[in-house]
């Protein structure tokens, strides 16, 4: 029963999380700060695609420096 | 349709194409090594399976108030697009093997022609259902994710639920007339471009539902799209300076997205 459940997390995890939790982790603190930045006068829609520019990279130059 | 809707059923279309063909290899390599009638019924159960799970999922999340929804499937959306961009980024640039349906098709061939025959129930070949069974419910848990998502968001299920059902209509019937894996289909183009449509509309939901606002609003999503794949492309242009040879024939770089059609 165990060894299900574990496999039924890690299926999930998997599916959304995939090869690089850093990614998620990233995502959700951007998604964070739109929102904390979003009660105030400042614009906060640009925070996100920064996130993308900054994360993508970084996940693209570990995975390459693992090979 | 709207510019938003043409996007919404572009993106669920592909996605699902893609996820389609990946179901259709196993299921192809399950029918041809043992026999179509344990392969179909795994399809059958699987497609029951899912059917439910929609059923159950599709109502649930038009509960949800679309605050809170954009801001859960953003995340979502964006972590998983994030996923298939990075992937897609390092097959084209020759980081990562190319995803072969033609090897995938040999390789379980192989494992399938192997394995012994066993009755169960109505079943009289475990090793076909199962094999089916997993190869459509795991692909197609990934068009039900995408299909859900997009359409409760977007406020048009059936537009999503259409373009889902166009796209594994098209590649089972094709599939269905030439009895191997579609091989031809540039797939890891297509995710590519899926990956590039996943990560644009994360972007704009989850900003949405962190109660940002968008300037253009809607139209928005117009010029994020084509931005991302620009950017997605400079960084496999970058990374092809850096990979490894390939047993291949050197593709040149404007080509690298067309690379497992050559």
């Amino acid at each position: 029963m165990i060894a299900r459940l574990k496999a039924f997390g890690a299926f999930w995890y998997d599916f959304i999380v995939g090869d690089d939790w850093r990614v998620a982790v990233f995502v959700v603190a951007a998604l964070a700060v739109t929102f904390a930045v979003s009660k105030s006068s400042v614009p906060a829609w640009w925070i996100l695609p920064a996130a993308v520019v900054l994360v993508l990279p970084w996940s693209l130059w570990r995975a390459r420096r693992k090979r | 349709m709207t510019g938003t809707g043409g996007a919404l059923f572009a993106a669920v279309f592909l996605a699902c194409a893609v996820e389609a063909v990946e179901a259709l290899t196993i299921v192809l390599a399950a029918g041809t090594a043992r026999g179509w009638r344990s392969a179909g019924q795994g399809v059958v159960s699987a497609l029951i399976v899912l059917a439910a799970i929609v059923a159950v999922l599709g109502p649930a999340l038009t509960a949800i108030p679309l605050g809170a929804l954009r801001l859960i499937v953003g995340a979502l959306l964006l972590v998983f697009g994030l996923q298939w961009l990075r992937k897609a980024v390092l097959r084209a640039s020759g980081h990562k093997d190319l995803h072969d349906e033609d090897a995938i098709f040999d390789r379980e061939l192989a494992a399938a022609r192997e394995a012994q025959a066993e009755r169960r129930w109505v079943v009289t070949d475990w090793y076909a259902y199962t094999l089916s069974f997993k190869g459509v419910l795991l692909e197609g848990l990934e068009v039900a994710f995408i299909a859900i998502t997009f359409g409760g968001n977007q406020h048009d299920v059936p537009l999503a639920a259409v373009a889902a059902l166009a796209a594994i209509a098209v590649v089972t019937l094709v599939g269905l007339a030439i009895k191997a894996p579609l091989s031809r289909v540039p797939e890891n183009t297509l995710k590519f471009v899926v990956g590039v449509m996943l990560t644009s509309f994360g972007m704009f939901w989850g900003a949405q539902g962190a109660d940002a606002h968008w300037p253009g609003d809607d139209a928005a999503l117009l010029v994020i799209a084509p931005v991302v794949a620009l950017f997605a492309l400079g960084l496999v242009a970058v990374l092809r300076q850096s990979a490894p040879p390939r047993e291949t024939a050197v593709v040149p770089a404007s080509a690298a997205l067309r690379m497992e059609e050559s």
